[in-house]
């Protein structure tokens, strides 16, 4: 995979250099046909089966499995569950997203606690997180489900809206918002063009997150995405499956809504 | 835990297509852990592909292949419902196989 994506690179390079007037179709084009490339050689499968395989492994004081999880669906039904994602969760009393849902199963469940499960939820290439493995097995269940978070229950509509105005609320060192790369037409971030993601047209960009990122090995959950970009926008590191991530998710799960899920997807 | 494997076959007209996803560090040798300290060469050596207990295909690969390598093979000669079976061997002689039925 590497051999290929030096390939595409040389080949993107080259045409820059020869064609520069007809520049911009034909390097969108070049990137198409390289994101197709990485999305037939995608191991995102095999990290489904060890996420799996951690799904159904007894862990924790109480020595527990999470089969008996309940993601909304039902416990232990993992199928369709991460489409109505976010979702508010009674036995909880709040709004939930997967990772959320998760480290509450894992605490109610197998008695483990909140700094153990959360010590170390974004992995690298050489050892992915046990949470970023079970992610991925949890999302790949919803492949083709139209996403569908609700918002039916006055949480959900409190968290879908406070997630909206997290979205467009500037500050930080930048005085950025979200909506400062993903608010608008024609932004991009070097060669990567920008979603609008406050309108269903960027739909397409969340159903295909959670994701694996080829040029660094790494599996990416919506929790780091979330934290990677307010990262980049310079602001303080947002706690793990704090209000505020999960509300921002919910907003963007719902702007996308009706869209077949599509993940884990593959990226550049 | 072992790297998983996954295989899928199909017909493509009257060729099979298979696909084989491997789940295998392969470490060239020339990257440094985080201790300085050179990471061990680990790759997989050897891919036989076997069609209804016949080899069909016998690779030797090394270290230049990247980590979880995905191949596709296609063989001429199968037909629908024969069962394919993908195994690896590596350099420190460990293996694993999976297999699948065409569809």
């Amino acid at each position: 995979m590497r051999a290929l994506q030096r390939n595409a690179l040389l080949t993107a390079t080259a045409l820059a250099l020869v064609a520069a007037p007809a520049l911009a179709q034909d390097e969108k084009k070049e990137i198409q046909k390289y994101q197709q490339m990485l999305t037939e050689g995608s191991p995102v499968e095999l990290f489904e089966l060890q996420g799996e395989a951690l799904w159904n492994k007894p862990q924790g004081p109480k020595n527990a499995s999470l089969q008996k999880c309940d993601l909304g669906q039902g416990p232990g039904v993992v199928k369709r569950a991460y489409a109505t994602m976010p979702r508010y969760f009674a036995d909880a009393d709040r709004v939930m997203d997967l990772e959320t849902r998760l480290v509450h199963c894992m605490m109610t469940l197998q008695g483990r606690t909140f700094d153990e499960i959360t010590k170390r939820v974004f992995g690298n290439a050489d050892r992915p997180s046990e949470m970023e493995l079970i992610v991925f097995y949890v999302v790949g269940q919803s492949r083709g489900v139209k996403m569908a978070a609700p918002v039916s229950h006055p949480k959900e509509k409190e968290s879908v809206g406070l997630g909206k105005k997290i979205f467009f609320y500037r500050a930080g060192a930048w005085d950025f918002s979200c909506a400062s790369c993903h608010g608008e037409e024609g932004k991009r971030i070097r060669m990567q063009d920008l979603p609008i993601l406050s309108d269903p047209s960027g739909a397409r960009s969340y159903a295909t997150w959670p994701a694996y990122r080829v040029s660094n090995s790494g599996l990416h959950t919506m929790q780091w995405r979330i934290n990677d970009c307010y990262r980049q926008m310079r602001f303080p590191e947002p706690n793990f499956t704090s209000e505020a991530t999960v509300a921002l998710t919910h907003y963007m799960a719902v702007v996308a809504k009706g869209e077949p899920y599509d993940g884990p997807g593959t990226k550049r | 835990m072992a790297d998983p494997m996954k295989a899928r076959a199909s017909m493509k007209g009257d060729v099979a297509e298979i696909r084989v996803l491997m789940g295998h560090p392969m470490e060239t040798g020339d990257r440094k852990g985080s201790d300085g300290k050179p990471i061990p060469r680990h790759f997989i050596q050897n891919v036989t592909v076997k069609l209804n207990g016949k080899t069909v295909v016998e690779g030797n690969i090394s270290q230049a292949v990247s980590r979880n390598p995905v191949f596709s093979f296609r063989v001429k000669g199968a037909k629908a419902g024969d069962k394919v079976e993908i195994s690896w061997l590596d350099n420190k002689g460990a293996t694993n196989k999976t297999d699948a039925a065409i569809a």
